[in-house]
């Protein structure tokens, strides 16, 4: 019997790489994309990388496409943004061997910062998209992805989401299918694209995407169930799910290929049904092309174009079910926080006490933005913060941004903060940039990256220095300093504010939750001691709570032993202790 | 069979991942299709986070909606709270008696909610433990989270042996008498 395993939709996609004969991966990191380069990095016959962002990724994807082996590259929606300038343009040149691009949308907001849709960006692109319901349809998908990619001669975009991407369900494994090479030969109609080649592909453009919409009634990603044929539905993904879970009975058009739509084949099912529903998330990317045909359907003036879709929504909008009589309780909200011993709340509580607004950037230090901290006013997506900051100085002047620092991570520094950094130093800013150094990409679950000297297969390789790259670039006033130590913290932050030229500010300590990383001690109050000032609770450590008579509790079993609240009590009210 | 659902609830960092991971093994071990869903990402760090597992012959969804989960299982009791509408009229709670003030209480913008065991007794079968005074008894306080999973497989259709042996199959291999003894110290409570 073949063997059956429980897999994360994730891992799935990497498995269906790695079965459909993948020789190289690139990605970038991102929620809910993370888990596809985790996975397939555990096959020998696969290289892949990190890159340093989702552009890179994708243009080394289509190299290793061009030199004639199946690749791929992966990254959550908003990496789509940065790598669609590739992607545009290699919809046109189409492949060598087989190309997708795993594009993670996130439906109800888990972990990012928009809810795009990335099915419009393929739409734009003229690009096709498959979009699997389940672990076992990820795996599939992707090796008849490459399957489409080579015979249309097109990257193909899987589109996952957070929720089938973070879902484990069974999936049947199959042997690794071995393609050959394909010989290289120059054809710079196909793979240079100056305005006459470009001509002439977009023609070629065309014509695929009608194909494909042609062929699609034959894909058998895209499946007409006939049931009771009173109520019809067309969805995929996910939502698929719920409409099975609610209406068994009812007729259903599961769209695989969502990207272009195989119209003969919806004009038939429409045909069908009496009253048709379309049900998808987000976007009415399908609604829209589907009522452009004339067909009478229902679709987001029923269902909402935000968040995640469940099976409840149907049974309230389609049945007016009342699911539960329980009533949600009152409760105080749990958002996310920075952990204990995270050097990022130190660097915080410093910007905190001189009262330094921050231009933020995407990472685990976005909390910095909530209270009690409340020290970064914007965040807008990766390397927006030293790029925004210099826009407020050009706008405002000098003296405006005396009082403001750019705050960026390590991996995010890396991944466009550098492009920033030279237009400050190219523009002639005065900016301070302050590089909060945990050593990882820490929000995505701690990937390496090209500044900690060890890459996604394991191997150790030479740290690019953050220190030595700004340098490079002509910053005179570069400062690495301890993330832990307050005063010569609070010291270079007013120095380097103050100075009429760009500076950069490196705050080093690794995360705490990296393996291996423990401070030997926890801190443990000194009752005695304690005059209930509440100092130590100012940067919202959880590991400590304020007891009834004001004075203050270590939960020992959270506390990492970072010793911020012990440099913040006046009165030597919290010590330390060996673990 | 139709399809049962079980959530766990706690707060991101809790470990909620393996206790899933085993979950999802044994049900597969009896032969049934399953489906989990869980929480990566941003809430990892401190925050609420909820895990879905659905069995049966042939599942489609895969997350519990409200009024659905056969069984809640909360590793911490503002979160037991806060899902516990999640559970079927006959559903079952069990809850770990412990209490981790989130943000919104540390800052003093809300205060943690007094007697929740008790309030959720009233509407629920609810079993609470102190799995966290069993967890240091057993000298790993990280165990706590397999302490209230034994504690919840007493109401689950598995038998004790299974459960042993999906234990002994999920978890690193120095861990396996830790993890078994812990789950036996929540089976038996
Ligand atoms: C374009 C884009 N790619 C990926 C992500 C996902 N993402 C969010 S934060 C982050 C990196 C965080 O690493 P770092 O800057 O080192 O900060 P840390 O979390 O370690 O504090 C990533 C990759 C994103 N939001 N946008």
């Amino acid at each position: 019997m073949a063997e059956k395993k429980i897999m994360l939709g994730n891992e799935a996609i990497a498995r269906g790489a790695y079965e459909a004969g993948v020789k190289v991966s690139a990605a970038y990191p991102g929620t809910p994309s993370t888990e596809i380069s985790e996975s397939i990095v555990k096959y020998d016959e696969v290289y892949a990388e990190w890159s340093p962002n989702e552009k890179v990724a994708m243009e080394v994807a289509i190299g290793a496409s061009i030199s004639g082996v199946r690749a791929m590259a992966s990254m959550k929606h908003v990496g789509v943004n940065v790598a669609s300038d590739p992607l545009y343009t290699a919809s046109y040149t189409g492949v060598g061997r087989g190309l997708v691009l795993v594009a993670a949308d996130d439906p109800g907001l888990y972990s990012s910062q928009n809810e795009q849709d990335t099915r419009c960006v393929a739409r734009a692109a003229q690009v096709p998209v498959l979009e699997p319901s389940d672990s076992q349809e990820a795996k599939d998908f992707m090796k008849f992805a490459f399957e489409m990619s080579e015979k249309y001669d097109t990257p193909v975009i899987v589109r996952t989401t957070t929720r089938l991407s973070h879902s484990q369900g069974m999936v049947v494994l199959e042997e690794r299918q071995e393609v050959p090479d394909k010989p290289y030969e120059r054809n710079i109609g196909k793979f240079v694209m100056m305005p006459g080649m470009a001509k002439g592909r977009h023609v070629y453009v065309e014509k695929r995407m009608e194909a494909m919409s042609e062929d699609g009634g034959g894909f058998f990603v895209n499946r007409a169930e006939y049931r009771d044929t009173s109520i019809g539905f067309i969805t995929s993904g996910i939502p698929y799910q719920y409409v099975r879970e609610v209406f068994p009975e009812a007729s259903v058009l599961k769209l695989g290929m969502v990207n272009p739509l195989p119209r003969k084949m919806i004009e038939e099912f429409a045909s069908k049904v009496d009253k048709l529903y379309i049900f998808e998330e987000l976007e009415p990317v399908i609604e829209e092309q589907v009522k452009s045909w004339g067909i009478e359907a229902a679709g987001k003036e029923i269902f909402t174009r935000q968040g995640e879709y469940s099976a409840n929504m149907l049974r309230r909008i389609l049945l007016s079910e009342e699911v539960t009589e329980a009533q949600a309780a009152q409760v105080p909200a749990r958002p996310p926080i920075l952990c204990p011993g995270c050097p990022h709340r130190s660097v915080f509580s410093v910007l905190k006490k001189l009262k330094i607004h921050a231009a933020g950037d995407i990472g685990c230090y976005t909390l910095g933005a909530v209270a009690p901290l409340s020290v970064i006013d914007t965040t807008i997506c990766m390397g927006a913060s030293i790029s925004s900051l210099h826009g407020m100085e050009m706008a405002k002047g000098k003296e405006y941004v005396k009082n403001w620092v750019a705050v960026i991570g390590d991996s995010t520094f890396m991944h466009t903060g550098v492009n920033s950094l030279m237009n400050t130093v190219y523009n002639q800013g005065t900016g301070t940039v302050i590089i909060v150094d945990n050593s990882t990409t820490g929000m995505t679950g701690h990937q390496d990256h090209a500044a900690t000297g060890k890459t996604l297969k394991g191997k150790t390789v030479p740290a690019i220095s953050i220190y030595h790259f700004c340098k490079a670039i002509g910053i005179e006033h570069v400062v690495e300093v301890d993330a832990f130590d307050l005063p010569l913290l609070e010291k270079v932050i007013q120095e380097e504010t103050e100075r009429d030229e760009v500076s950069v500010i490196i705050t080093k300590a690794p995360c705490v939750l990296l393996k291996g990383n423990h401070f030997p001690d926890v801190c443990v109050p000194v009752p005695e001691k304690c005059k209930k000032c509440g100092a130590c609770l100012k940067p919202g450590c959880p590991a400590l709570t304020k007891k009834e008579d004001g004075s203050i509790a270590i939960d020992a079993t959270m506390c990492n032993g970072c010793g911020l609240c012990m440099q913040l009590c006046p009165f030597d009210a919290i010590a330390k202790e060996p673990k | 069979m139709i399809t049962k659902s079980i959530m766990i609830v706690g707060v991101g960092g809790q470990g909620t991942l393996l206790t899933s991971r085993i979950l999802g093994g044994i049900m597969q071990e009896a032969g049934y299709d399953v489906k989990l869903s869980e929480v990566h990402g941003m809430a990892q760090r401190g925050g609420s986070v909820v895990t879905f597992v659905r069995y049966g012959e042939m599942v489609a969804e895969p997350i519990v909606e409200e009024g659905q989960a056969d069984v809640l299982i909360a590793f911490e009791r503002l979160e037991a709270l806060r899902y516990a509408h999640f559970l079927k009229k006959d559903g079952v709670l069990i809850v770990n008696d412990w209490r981790i003030d989130p943000i919104t209480v540390v800052t003093g913008a809300a205060e943690y909610p007094e007697n929740i065991i008790d309030e959720l007794g009233r509407k629920h079968k609810v079993y609470a433990i102190d799995a966290m005074k069993e967890a240091l008894a057993l000298g790993n306080s990280k165990t706590f989270n397999v302490i209230v999973l034994g504690a919840a497989a007493k109401h689950m259709d598995f038998a004790k042996e299974d459960w042993l042996k999906v234990i002994e199959k999920t978890v690193p291999s120095k861990t396996v008498e830790i993890n078994q003894k812990a789950f036996l110290v929540g089976y038996e409570s």
